[in-house]
C-alpha cells in the first residue's frame, strides 16, 4: 500500500499512545471496531473545566492507516471542547492523511471512536447528576450505547 | 548483509546466475525458431528444447519427454489441464473435484466451468490445511472426470497426500491433476510413483525466469487427452500453440537440473534456517500460532499469526523485510485469506498472519536479523494494541460485544 508521508510519520511515531483510567469520572472511553474485522480502536479523553479536553490517549489494533488515524485524532482532540470535538469528521482525517480510498474505513472508525468517547463521558456526567439526587427525570438515563 | 531482505520466495524467486548464463546465448546467437525445420538456426533451437524436455521429464519423474507441454506458466497450465480435460471428456461426465484451498488459477477455472454446466465439489480441509484422501474417494461419482489437488499450499505450506489420492483416482479410473508449483523441487514429487496424470509447474518459483512453465500430460496408462485452448500452429503436440520461448525453456530446464542435483541438500539447509527462525520467535514471544501443518510442510514456509497485531501494520514495521500477509488490509477486497478461513482459523488470527518464505539465498545472518526485528516490532505494536492490554488483564476477547463495522 502506498502511503502518504503523514501516515508513515504517525505510524512510526504515534502520538499519545496509552491508557487513561476508564473509571475516572472525567474520562470518556470509546472502543470501536472488532478483531474479526482487523481493527479495534480505543480512544480516551480526559475532560477538564469548561468541557475542555485536557488529554487524549489511544490504543489501536489495525493497519498503518488505522494507527495513523487514531494518533491524529488524539492530537486534534487535545485543547478542544467536547462540542468542538464532536464536529471532527472522518473526511477531515482522511484528507489530512491522504488516505487511499480503500482505507477511508479507518477514518470512519476514528470518527466513531471520538463520538463514542464523548458519549461515554456525557453518560458518566449524567449518571453523576442523577446520583446527586438532582431530580432525575425518567428519560435522562445514560445512553452510551 | 544487504537490506531489504527477501523472505517472499513463495511469490517468486530470483533467477539463479547459472540459469541466466544458460539462457543468454539463446537471445541472440542461437535465436532460431524451434519450429523452423529448414535450417541450422531452427535445428539448434529445437535441440535445446528437446534437451530441456528430457530434463524436465526427469525433474518430475515422467517417463516420456513428450509428456512435457510448454506453457506461459502455472496459471495457463492449470487452465489448460482443467478446461482441456473438461471439454474433451464431457461425454463421459461433468463432475470435477478440487479443494477449497487451491490457487485461484484452479478455483476460478472451476467456477467458470460451473457456469457452463459442470459440477464441482470443493473438498474441505482440516485445521492444518490437509485434504483427506477418504474425502476424495467419497466424492467420486460415475460422472467424475477429474480431481485437482495441489502438491503444496502457497500460503501455509501444507504438503498434500498426493500419492494416497493418486491411488484412489487410479483405482476409480479418474484423472488426477496436481498444481505442483510450490512443492516441486522442495519436497518429493514423482508423477509415476504418485499416480499423477497432469501436473502444472512454473520456472519462476524454482529460480528460473518468469513467463515459462509446463504442463505434464500423461501419455500412457492412461493416455490423457485434452482439448487445446488456443488455436494456431499446432505447437506442443497440438496441445498449446504459440512460438516456443526458447531462452525461457532453456532457463527453466537449467533451474530444474540444479534442483535435481542439489534440491535435497538445499531443502535440508532451508529447513534448518526456518527452524532457527521459528525457535527464536517461539522462545521470545507469547501468543503466537503456527498456521499449517507442523510436520508436513514446505521447508521454507513459516506462516505465523502474531495475536493482537495486525498483519499490514506488522509488514510496515518490518519494511526492510519482504514478507506477505493473509490480512485483508493488504488487499482491496477487505476479506482476509480464504485459505486460513477454510482451515477454521478465526478472522482475528487471519488478520494477524505473516508468511515468511525462505529460499536458496537466505542466510543465517538474515534469519537472525529478521528474528530480532520481528520480536522487537511485535512487542512495540502490542504495546499499542488495546487487545493485548485486554488479554493481559485476563479479559476473554470472545466474550466482548464488539461494535463490528
Amino acid at each position: 500500500m502506498a502511503y502518504s508521508d503523514k501516515v508513515i510519520e504517525h505510524y512510526e511515531n504515534p502520538q499519545n499512545v496509552g491508557t487513561l483510567d476508564k473509571n475516572d469520572e472525567h474520562v470518556g472511553t470509546g472502543l470501536v471496531g472488532a478483531p474479526a474485522c482487523g481493527d479495534v480502536m480505543r480512544l480516551q479523553i480526559k475532560v477538564g473545566e469548561g468541557g475542555v479536553i485536557e488529554d487524549a490517549k489511544f490504543k489501536t489494533f489495525g493497519c498503518g492507516s488505522a494507527i495513523a488515524s487514531s494518533s491524529l485524532a488524539t492530537e486534534w482532540l487535545k485543547g478542544k471542547t467536547i462540542d468542538e470535538a464532536e464536529t471532527i469528521k472522518n473526511s477531515m482525517i482522511a484528507e489530512e492523511l491522504h488516505l487511499p480510498p480503500v482505507k477511508i474505513h479507518c477514518s470512519v472508525l476514528a470518527e466513531d471512536a471520538i463520538k463514542s468517547a464523548i458519549a461515554d463521558f456525557r453518560a458518566k456526567q449524567q449518571a453523576k447528576k442523577e446520583l446527586a439526587g438532582a431530580a432525575p427525570s425518567a428519560t435522562a438515563t445514560a445512553s452510551a450505547e | 548483509m544487504h537490506l531489504p531482505i527477501y523472505m517472499d520466495y513463495h511469490a517468486t524467486t530470483p533467477v539463479d546466475q547459472r540459469v541466466l548464463d544458460a539462457m543468454l546465448p539463446y537471445f541472440n546467437g542461437k535465436f532460431g525458431n524451434a519450429a523452423s525445420r529448414s535450417h541450422v538456426f531452427g535445428w539448434t533451437a529445437e535441440e535445446a528444447v528437446g534437451h530441456a524436455r528430457e530434463t524436465l521429464a526427469r525433474f518430475i519423474g515422467a517417463s516420456n519427454p513428450k509428456e512435457i507441454v510448454f506453457t506461459s506458466g502455472a496459471t495457463e497450465s492449470d487452465n489448460i489441464a482443467i478446461k482441456g480435460v473438461a471439454e474433451f471428456y464431457k461425454d463421459k461426465g461433468n463432475h470435477i473435484i478440487t479443494s477449497v484451498i487451491e490457487h485461484k488459477a484452479v478455483l476460478d477455472t472451476c467456477k467458470r466451468l460451473e457456469k457452463q454446466g459442470y459440477e464441482v465439489t470443493y473438498l474441505k480441509v482440516d485445521k492444518y490445511g490437509m485434504v483427506d484422501p477418504d474425502d476424495v474417494a467419497r466424492a467420486i461419482t460415475d460422472k467424475t472426470i477429474l480431481v485437482s489437488i495441489m502438491l503444496a499450499n502457497n500460503e501455509v505450506g501444507t504438503v498434500q497426500p498426493i500419492a494416497e489420492i493418486g491411488k484412489i483416482t487410479k483405482s476409480k479410473g479418474v484423472l488426477l491433476h496436481s498444481d505442483a508449483v510450490q512443492g516441486v523441487g522442495k519436497v518429493p514429487f514423482n508423477v509415476e510413483q504418485m499416480g499423477v496424470d497432469l501436473a502444472s509447474v512454473t520456472a519462476h518459483k524454482i529460480y528460473g525466469p518468469k513467463g515459462i512453465g509446463c504442463l505434464y500430460v500423461r501419455r500412457s496408462k492412461p493416455r490423457v487427452r485434452i482439448t487445446a485452448q488456443m488455436d494456431g500452429g499446432g505447437h506442443e503436440f497440438g496441445m498449446r500453440s504459440g512460438t516456443l520461448n526458447v531462452p525461457g525453456i532453456v532457463g527453466f530446464a537449467r533451474a530444474a537440473e540444479i534442483l535435481i542435483e542439489e534440491g535435497e541438500a538445499e531443502s535440508a539447509r532451508i529447513l534448518s534456517l526456518r527452524e532457527r527462525l521459528r525457535n527464536r520467535l517461539w522462545k521470545e514471544l507469547d501468543a503466537i500460532q503456527l498456521n499449517g501443518s507442523p510436520d508436513r510442510r514446505l521447508p521454507g514456509n513459516l506462516n505465523v499469526s502474531f495475536s493482537f497485531v495486525e498483519g499490514e501494520a506488522m509488514m510496515m514495521a518490518i519494511k526492510d523485510v519482504a514478507v506477505s500477509s493473509g490480512s485483508a488490509c493488504t488487499s482491496a477486497s477487505l476479506e482476509p485469506s480464504y485459505v486460513l478461513h477454510a482451515m477454521g482459523i478465526g478472522d482475528d488470527l487471519a488478520h494477524s498472519s505473516i508468511r515468511f518464505g525462505l529460499g536458496r539465498f537466505t542466510t543465517e545472518e538474515e534469519v537472525d536479523y529478521v528474528a530480532d526485528l520481528v520480536i522487537r516490532k511485535v512487542n512495540k505494536l502490542r504495546d499499542m494494541s488495546p487487545l493485548y492490554e485486554m488479554h493481559k488483564e485476563g479479559i476473554d476477547l470472545n466474550s466482548v460485544q464488539w461494535a463490528a463495522h
